[in-house]
C-alpha cells in the first residue's frame, strides 16, 4: 500500500508497528501501573534516576526492546538501514540524554503515553521537540551536511 | 518478583517489535519524517498515529480501573507544570533526536540491528543522562 504522493511513505507499515507500540504501552499502564517511558526506564535501570519503578523491571522492558527488533528482523529480508557516522551518534546521543532527563521524556513516553492522555506537559513537550526536530533537519540540509550514506 | 519481570519484559518485546516494523529504527524513516520542508516522508504520521489511539483507549479504561491487572498499583506522573526546563530539554531532545534520526526506543532496538553504531549511540546518551545528574548535585 502505498500513498498518493508520498511514493517512499509505508502508511501500513507505520500503522501496524504504532498499533503494536500503543498494545505495549497499554500493558504497561494496565498491567504494571506504569507509563512505557523508555528514556525514564533507561535513566532507571542505570541508576540514573530515582523512582518506584524495580530496576528488574526496568531492565527486563530494555531487553525486550532488541529483542522485538530481532524477532521482526528474523522474519523480513529487508537490507539493514544505515545508521550516522560515529561522532555523530556520540554528539546526538549526549544531546538526547541531556534533553529526555530535562524535559522528563522521549517520544514513548511524552509523545504515545502523555499525549494519548492530554498531557499539557507532554504537548508541550512533544510539539517543541517535533519543531526543534524539524528545524534541525532543515538547517542541516541548508548547509549541506549528510548523515547517512 | 516474576510478576515485575515478565510484564515488562513482554511490553518492551511487543514496543521494540512495533518501533522496527513501523520504521522508527531506520534513521532514514525518522529524518525523512523530520524532513518536513524538504523531501518529506509522512510513515512515522502513522506510528504515532496508531500508538496514540491504541493508548487513548487504555487511559479509558485506565480511569475506570481501581489497580492495574499485575500490579499493587498505579505510579503515574501528575505534574501539570510548564517550566522552562521542560520546554528546554525537550528542545534539546529534538536537536539530538534529529541529528541522528535516533530516539532512545529506537536506539536499544537498533542493538539488535546494528550493534556498534547502536552502542555508541545508547552509551552517549547513557552519559548525557550522567552528565545532568552529577550537574544536579545527586550524583
Amino acid at each position: 500500500m502505498s500513498l498518493p504522493g508520498f511514493p517512499e511513505a509505508a502508511p501500513l507499515a507505520g500503522v501496524t508497528g504504532g498499533v503494536l507500540i500503543g498494545l505495549a504501552a497499554a500493558l504497561m499502564l494496565l498491567g504494571a501501573g506504569r507509563i512505557a517511558g523508555v528514556s525514564g526506564i533507561a535513566a532507571r535501570a542505570f541508576g540514573l534516576a530515582e523512582g518506584s519503578m524495580p530496576r528488574m523491571g526496568a531492565w527486563a522492558f530494555l531487553i525486550g526492546l532488541p529483542l522485538g527488533a530481532l524477532i521482526v528482523m528474523g522474519q523480513t529480508d529487508a537490507a539493514s538501514p544505515a545508521f550516522a557516522e560515529p561522532l555523530l551518534l556520540v554528539v546526538a546521543g549526549l544531546i538526547v540524554g541531556i534533553g529526555t532527563r530535562l524535559g522528563s521524556g522521549c517520544t514513548s513516553g511524552h509523545g504515545v503515553c502523555g499525549m494519548s492522555r492530554l498531557s499539557q506537559r507532554s504537548l508541550v513537550a512533544t510539539a517543541t521537540f517535533m519543531a526543534t526536530g524539524f528545524a534541525t533537519v532543515a538547517a542541516m540540509n541548508a548547509l549541506g551536511i549528510e548523515v547517512l550514506p | 518478583m516474576i510478576r515485575d519481570t515478565l510484564v515488562p519484559l513482554a511490553a518492551g518485546t511487543i514496543f521494540g517489535a512495533g518501533l522496527t516494523i513501523g520504521g522508527m529504527t531506520d534513521p532514514a524513516r525518522v529524518r525523512g519524517f523530520l524532513d518536513l520542508f524538504g523531501d518529506w516522508d509522512p510513515t512515522l504520521a502513522f506510528v504515532m498515529g496508531g500508538a496514540v489511539l491504541v493508548m487513548a483507549l487504555a487511559w479509558m479504561l485506565q480511569r475506570r480501573m481501581l489497580r492495574p491487572f499485575l500490579a499493587e498499583g498505579f505510579a503515574l506522573p501528575d505534574r501539570s507544570d510548564i517550566t522552562p526546563r521542560l520546554v528546554g530539554g525537550s528542545a534539546l531532545f529534538g536537536i539530538g533526536w534529529a541529528i541522528a534520526g535516533l530516539c532512545p526506543g529506537p536506539g536499544f532496538a537498533a542493538l539488535a540491528i546494528e550493534p556498534l553504531s547502536a552502542a555508541i549511540f545508547v552509551a552517549a546518551m547513557l552519559a548525557g543522562m550522567l552528565l545532568v545528574r552529577l550537574l544536579e548535585g545527586q550524583g
